[in-house]
């Protein structure tokens, strides 16, 4: 049934939709403005939901594969001498087993947060406007195809979250807008420099036919992955008679790309030490806008290294794997050393999330597909993990006025609820079995033990430290004397509570069945894995 | 005796939008002087809206024409441009385009100012308007020569009506401080072009550009030193009128002290027709000093510094600046150098895209500035200064046009889906492909720094509150012009794909520089 609808325009588009629906309601009526916004979270919610069941992961995402050429611009062809020179670009959605969970998880993320943005206590309109475009930007990044399309939707994620951390944020949200927006900024120019590279090179093809050459340069990833593996396609052949046109993509040039892409997506990540724009708006983005951030665009990252960094370039990651594992090593430490000693609750989650996200880099240095799949479970995790606790955050900080950890305590008497619920996100973060946490961990932990084991037990102690920060802050929170500022606090609302229960039960549901996403991944890795032993040789 | 080709009857038809300019620019000035004090002058500017569309239209029709001619005679290249005055003036696909641009941009900067100029600022709200007519007309000449000479006249046509222009708030001191600046960086650059053209006439004994490129070669095996002179200069002064850097110090202080509509009209259509000229010369001559290695390094070399210190000094510079004009003016300055980056680039071998995106990015370039100035003419008047915190709670006093602004700042900063991100995708191909990676990459970061200057007109206007929560008066020529602007910037974000196919059908190098 699915194949017949544009499944994929209607989840990319319908909270486009939502964005201009809410722009024409009246301004003031801020019920109406959240059903609106609800409404059109939750049809690419429920339309993703349907894609994941009826996903076959044996046959990959080809049925809802939507392919239309959206540019294709003539350049000038009187200097090459050819029939036609052209630059394409296409609007092409697909879907495939690294894409999905990523894709079920920004939805959900979305619908959450949405729910938890009742905080929100000036200009509806255009925050709820805004969250739309934002879900734009976070689908499209997931789905597209055509390194230009990636560009543009990444780059939208970026305007909506400028102004909804500056205008909704905390004392200085100004400041972490504008280094937000910079620091991402400058990780889209390394990314755009490294697709025109490959759009130049290999997204370069000549067809001859009868009356000269048929040449265009496209930005589509398939087109780029079948030349790059081509060792006879103008990107690999040095001594064409058309290297005239300087398409040829040297060694050199194939590291540059490479490490441009790491630089791009180590700042999204963030790897150490591109993070520091990170921590600011973990601080001082409103809790909604966080959930969003570190549930869904920090994976935005991950996505990134693994569709371009792993799969274009698998042999410069094989040569760099050991870099790629101490960065990730380096990651889980320094954020695990610094979360201890944090005093505010928010820098301690800011610096769990750089120290979970240490152990994805692992899992993609491994270069294994049990591995891979760690990477992105334990992004899927970690972003239901974040967006739970950050949810707690907000629910706390508009009970207590403050989320500092010396003026926290005692809530356990005062909130029973929240309090349960924090200690289950806070257990979930560290690892406990039979939460999903501890799957996402052992598997990135098991594929890189394979090929580097020291690694792999300097990573490990990170798990230890987790233990410590987790346990410091959440129980000094729930648990020790009362303080007087947590004193008369009523429990959670029904409509903070019932985001709470969903992510928390996603969390218990992934944490005791991994194999519900495992399944959908295991041929996402297929053909990556075959370039791997192709062009590592084994 | 040499025989002086004269004007026919039948090229003054070639000549319609440049004689339609004229007609309009003595009878407004004559009716200007007759009418009565009493009548308000809003009326000559509608007249001379009139003249511009009018002169448009005609250009349009002789694109339609060339067009139907190339189309009928498709083996003869020479049907789709026309020669005259012996090969001085040119009617070509690559003038009339420019043409195009410069009298679009001349009529809705006219369109905005139309309600939004004061007496008191302005006192002769007449002269004002019908002024920009022969400014629009020098410009169109530089688009359009084939001799140096030519090129000149046009240069010197609009250079000194835009002297006027500047200096026409009387009462306002900063303003005669500008007119004056730019009255004597303004000579200065004429004349250094001017001495820059006197060499390259020396080395190849002519002042026709299609003679001179014939010329060259020879010229640089003779004087090789000669040759250098001339480029030399000729780039220096062409670098004065762009405000390239480090030539750009004027710009800052004339930007400020000029009407804004005069601003507006400085920053875009006096630049695109000095870069017309400069692509006019360039294509002619540097084109055939291509074969000499050395040259062709060293041109491809200068130009690309300028190009990046253009940039670097534009943004860096645009970072701390308070004053709107003056961060305009060094905007300018750096997308003078982003414009500057494909006639650079095309003197590498491997430059496939020349003008095209050249053009594409100078249309989105206009839109994108003509608007700001615009939503700035609007805004100054309702917070009385022109200072970035005059746009502060924008958001709340003129909703809508805090919204447009907002499309438009993305176009200047690069950012998707605008005409302005388009504009830079193709000119960073462009770099990309031919190698020149630092430019690409100088331009990207430049780019980056340049979100922070172009949000911090965001924060003002979303993220702060003014002094004055009263909703602006926003005057409705000048909304019009605010609204066509933003969605033009759209329209070629969403579908460059139109303009872009057009200029490639139209502009052909051989039959648009090089064919006589």
């Amino acid at each position: 049934m699915l194949e017949n609808i544009p499944v994929l325009s209607l989840i990319l588009l319908s909270p486009l939709a939502g964005a201009l629906l809410v722009l024409l309601l009246p301004g003031q009526r801020s019920v109406w403005l959240r059903a609106a916004a609800l409404v059109f979270t939750l049809i690419p919610l429920a339309l993703t939901l349907c894609l994941f069941a009826a996903y076959r992961p044996g046959v990959g995402g080809a049925a809802f594969t939507e392919h239309y050429t959206w540019l294709s611009v003539p350049l000038n062809k009187e200097m090459i001498n050819a029939k036609s020179l052209s630059i394409a670009f296409d609007y092409h959605l697909a879907v495939d087993g690294i894409s999905l969970p990523l894709l079920l998880l920004s939805a959900i993320v979305s619908a959450m947060a949405l729910l938890a943005s009742v905080h929100i206590r000036k200009r509806w309109k255009t925050f709820y406007s805004l969250f739309l475009l934002l879900e734009t930007g976070m689908y499209g990044v997931f789905l597209a195809r055509d390194l230009i399309e990636f560009f543009i939707f990444f780059e939208l994620t970026l305007i909506p979250m400028f102004f909804l951390i500056g205008i909704w944020g905390y004392y200085g949200r100004e400041k972490a807008a504008t280094r937000f927006l910079v620091y991402n900024g400058l990780g889209s120019a390394a990314m755009l420099l490294a697709f025109l590279i490959l759009i130049a090179t290999a997204g370069f093809t000549a067809v001859q036919g009868a009356d000269g050459y048929t040449v265009q340069f496209s930005g589509s990833y398939d087109v780029l992955l079948k030349n790059l593996a081509d060792p006879q396609s103008y990107a690999n052949n040095a001594s064409e008679e058309m290297a005239g046109l300087g398409v040829f993509l040297s060694d050199n040039l194939k590291w540059a790309a490479f490490i441009l892409l790491l630089v791009a997506f180590g700042i999204k990540i963030p790897i150490f030490p591109l993070h520091t724009w990170m921590l600011r708006v973990h601080t001082e983005a409103p809790p909604s806008v966080v959930m969003i951030h570190s549930g869904v665009l920090l994976k935005m990252g991950v996505y990134g290294l693994i569709r371009f960094g792993a799969a274009l370039f698998p042999a410069q990651l094989a040569d760099w794997s050991t870099v790629i594992a101490v960065l990730g090593v380096i990651n889980i430490l320094y954020g695990a050393v610094l979360a201890c000693v944090q005093k505010e609750f928010k820098l301690v989650l800011a610096y769990s999330s750089i120290s979970h996200m240490g152990i994805v880099l692992l899992g993609i240095a491994s270069l294994h597909e049990v591995g891979l799949q760690g990477a992105v479970f334990q992004s899927v995790s970690h972003g239901l993990i974040s967006a739970l606790l950050f949810l707690l955050v907000g629910s706390l900080y508009e009970r207590t006025g403050t989320t500092q950890l010396g003026e926290l305590g005692g809530l356990a008497k005062s909130v029973p609820f929240l309090s349960g619920i924090l200690l289950t996100a806070g257990l979930a973060s560290l690892g406990l079995p039979g939460l999903s946490g501890f799957v996402g961990e052992f598997l990135a932990f098991l594929g890189l033990f394979g090929s580097m084991k020291g690694m792999t037990a300097v990573g490990v102690l990170g798990i230890l430290f987790a233990a410590v920060y987790i346990l410091r802050s959440v129980l000094g929170i729930t648990f020790g004397p009362l303080q007087e500022r947590c004193a008369d606090i009523k429990d959670a609302r029904f409509v903070e509570a019932l985001p709470m229960i969903t992510l928390t039960a996603l969390i218990v549901l992934l944490g005791v069945y991994p194999s519900i996403l495992t399944d959908v991944m295991q041929h996402g890795f297929v053909g990556l894995l075959e370039h791997f032993q192709q062009r590592t040789g084994g | 005796m040499i025989h002086l080709p004269t004007l026919t009857w039948s090229d003054a038809w070639y000549l319609a939008p440049e004689l339609t300019l004229s007609i309009f620019a003595v009878v407004l000035a004559v009716l200007d002087l007759f009418l009565p004090r009493s009548w308000n002058r809003n009326i000559i500017g509608w007249l001379t809206l009139v003249g511009l569309a009018s002169a448009a239209a005609f250009v349009v029709w002789l694109m339609i024409d060339f067009k139907n001619a190339a189309a009928a005679h498709p083996e003869d290249p020479t049907a789709a441009f026309r020669n005259l005055l012996g090969g001085s003036y040119r009617i070509d696909d690559f003038g009339n385009l420019l043409k195009l641009v410069f009298l679009g941009a001349s009529g809705f900067i006219v369109l905005s100012s139309l309600g939004s100029v004061r007496s008191s600022d302005i006192p002769l709200k007449g002269e004002f308007y019908y002024f920009m007519l022969p400014a629009a007309l020098g410009a169109m000449v530089m688009s359009s020569s084939g001799d140096l000479i030519t090129l000149f006249v046009g240069l010197e046509l609009l250079s000194i009506t835009s002297y006027i222009l500047v200096g026409m708030r009387k009462r306002s001191g900063l303003s005669a401080e500008g007119a004056f600046k730019y009255l004597v960086a303004g000579g200065v650059a004429s004349a250094f072009v001017l001495y820059g053209m006197s060499f390259l006439y020396g080395v190849t004994g002519t002042t026709n550009l299609a003679f001179i490129g014939e010329g060259i070669p020879a010229a640089i095996t003779d004087y090789r030193a000669l040759v250098y002179v001339a480029f030399f200069l000729m780039t220096a002064g062409f670098a004065m009128k762009l405000a390239l850097a480090p030539f750009h110090a004027w710009a800052a202080d004339v930007y400020q002290g000029a009407p804004t509509p005069v601003t507006s009209f400085l920053a875009v259509v006096s630049k695109g027709a000095a870069f017309a000229m400069l692509y006019r010369i360039f294509m002619n001559t540097a084109f055939f000093a291509k074969d000499d290695p050395f040259v062709q390094k060293d041109l491809y070399l200068g130009l690309s510094v300028l190009a990046a210190a253009a940039m670097i000094v534009g943004t860096a510079g645009a970072l701390r600046q308070r004053q709107v004009k003056r961060l305009l003016a060094l905007s300018g300055v750096a997308n003078a150098g982003i414009l500057l980056t494909p006639l650079a680039i095309h003197l590498t071998p491997l430059h496939s895209s020349l003008f095209s995106e050249f053009v594409y990015y100078l249309i989105a370039y206009a839109f994108m500035n003509i608007g700001a100035f615009a939503v700035l003419t609007v805004v100054s008047r309702g917070s009385g200064n022109e200072s970035l915190s005059g746009f502060a709670g924008l958001y709340y006093r003129a909703p809508w046009t805090a919204a447009g602004m907002t499309v438009l700042l993305c176009s200047l900063s690069g950012l998707p889906v605008t005409g302005g991100f388009f504009g830079k995708l193709f000119i960073l191909f462009g770099t990309v492909q031919t190698g020149a990676y630092w430019l690409a990459a100088i331009l990207l970061v430049t780019t980056v720094v340049s979100y922070a200057v172009y949000f911090s007109f965001i924060r003002q206007m979303y993220m702060r509150s003014g002094s004055d929560d009263s909703s602006i008066r926003i005057p409705g020529p000048a909304g019009v012009t605010i609204w066509l602007c933003v969605a033009a910037t759209l329209a070629l974000g969403f579908l460059p794909k139109p303009v872009l196919g057009w200029i490639d059908a139209l502009f052909s190098i051989p039959a648009d520089f090089l064919a006589r």
